[in-house]
């Protein structure tokens, strides 16, 4: 299983059912593929719809309905369109249960930067800053390290998206759990130990006496 | 009481250096007919208020692409590399505002609102320079209105009055950007006879639409 998949299938399990749901562009729309079975989520893209299918079947594209990162798509039944204003309403308003996204570095605070790298690279923040800001639940879902360098640091050197504290990193080594006294380390992924995951970040990590092995 | 005007001579309205507003989330939802004049016409210095600039050479891209656009207040260009160049060589002044703020903002700038007052952008670098106010022990920051000389929107549907509705993604800051912008112009898939489109299904109302574009002969 390539490191992504490991990422993709640990966030998918964290989805609850009938739950409303955003997944970021990148790795966190890789989620929807991995939904476990009989559990039936509402996904929302912040272009504005609600119940979005994430893969159109062949000859179903619409020139008016694609993700948040302009790939074509379709909904299911029962699903709502609606405005920008509307659509951030249901985000910032607390109306989401969880969102998903991508991530540059996350610290000991819990605090999550993903959308600038000053000087190198400046997309913008998009919806990002709206969706810590506003979701129940904030997952992050990104490789443990870049290049080597580890990306779980004690301070986040980059511009932060969020001062909030998001609820959970899922990287393909391990889970870990922001918490008011620190990083929790949950789970590992197969075949990965403790030390493994202490060794490849570096801020300081919580662990408990029993650690888990992730179950996907 | 018909609204509709030649897209040149809709387009031959806005002034260089205007403040335009454009409906669109990478492309979806952007009045693409009207954005082709602007370069065909060969505006400049303009200061752009949208979600994003797509893609390069596309919809809004093709404004950054003929060097017609000073100022730039967008949530995302990650995916437009002109834009980012732009923005380095000093070109292109952008703001970076984020998404759900950019549609408060102009909501409010269209419904007569002083500012927005959000939680988003807190302790980040999007608070520096704004006021943050206590409402029940919690911090929001004060965003304040964005206007528009003129509002260029794409519809679905129009009928001949300039009543608007949208189609799934392709409504996004449409709606909104209609309120704010002093002219609107609005471009339709189609056009139908008045009272073709039931009052409960009216999304933007044809008192606030000043122009709509003509089908080309």
């Amino acid at each position: 299983m390539d490191e992504k998949t490991i990422i993709a299938k640990r966030v998918a399990l964290e989805l609850t059912e009938g739950s409303l749901v955003n997944l970021g562009i990148g790795l966190p729309t890789m989620v929807a593929k991995f939904l476990p079975a009989g559990i039936r989520v509402f996904f929302q893209s912040e272009n504005g719809i609600i119940g979005m299918q994430p893969l159109p079947e062949p000859g179903e594209a619409n020139d008016a309905l694609t993700d948040a990162g302009g790939t074509p798509t379709s909904f299911i039944p029962g699903a709502a369109a609606f405005d920008s204003v509307a659509s951030f309403g249901f985000i910032r308003g607390g109306h989401l249960a969880v969102t998903v996204l991508g991530g540059l570095q996350v610290d000991e605070a819990g605090q999550l930067a993903n959308w600038m790298v000053p000087g190198k690279m400046v997309p913008g923040m998009g919806g990002a800053m709206d969706l810590v800001s506003g979701a129940k639940r904030v997952i992050v879902a990104m490789t443990h390290t870049a290049k080597g360098a580890p990306k779980i640091l004690k301070k986040c050197d980059l511009p932060l998206t969020s001062v909030r504290r998001v609820a959970l990193v899922v990287t393909e080594l391990a889970v870990i759990e922001p918490t008011a006294e620190g990083l929790v380390l949950r789970e590992t992924a197969p075949g990965v130990s403790v030390a493994d995951v202490v060794a490849a970040t570096e801020a300081r990590l919580i662990v408990p006496d029993v650690v888990p092995t992730m179950a996907i | 009481m018909t609204k509709l005007t030649a897209l040149r001579d809709a387009v031959a309205l806005i002034p260089d250096g205007a403040v335009l507003m454009i409906g669109g989330f990478m492309g979806v939802g952007s009045p693409h007919r009207l954005i082709d004049e602007l370069v065909r016409q060969g505006k400049k210095d303009l200061t752009i208020i949208a979600n994003d600039t797509a893609r390069k050479g596309v919809d809004i891209g093709k404004l950054i692409s003929a060097g017609a656009v000073k100022r730039l207040v967008a949530s995302h260009i990650g995916l437009n590399p002109e834009t980012q160049q732009q923005m380095i060589e000093g070109k292109i002044a952008v703001e970076l505002v984020p998404q759900g703020t950019l549609a408060e903002r102009i909501r409010a700038g269209g419904t007569g609102l002083g500012g927005v007052i959000t939680p988003t952008g807190v302790g980040t670098v999007v608070a520096e320079g704004k006021q943050t106010i206590e409402i029940d022990g919690e911090t929001f920051l004060v965003e304040k209105p964005l206007k528009a000389d003129f509002a260029l929107v794409a519809a679905w549907r129009a009928d001949y009055y300039g009543n608007l509705q949208y189609e799934l993604t392709a409504r996004n800051f449409n709606p909104a950007m209609a309120l704010a912008g002093a002219t609107v112009i609005a471009e339709a898939n189609e056009i139908v006879p008045v009272g073709m489109i039931p009052p409960d299904q009216v999304e933007t109302v044809s008192v606030i639409v000043d122009h709509l574009v003509a089908r080309e002969a």
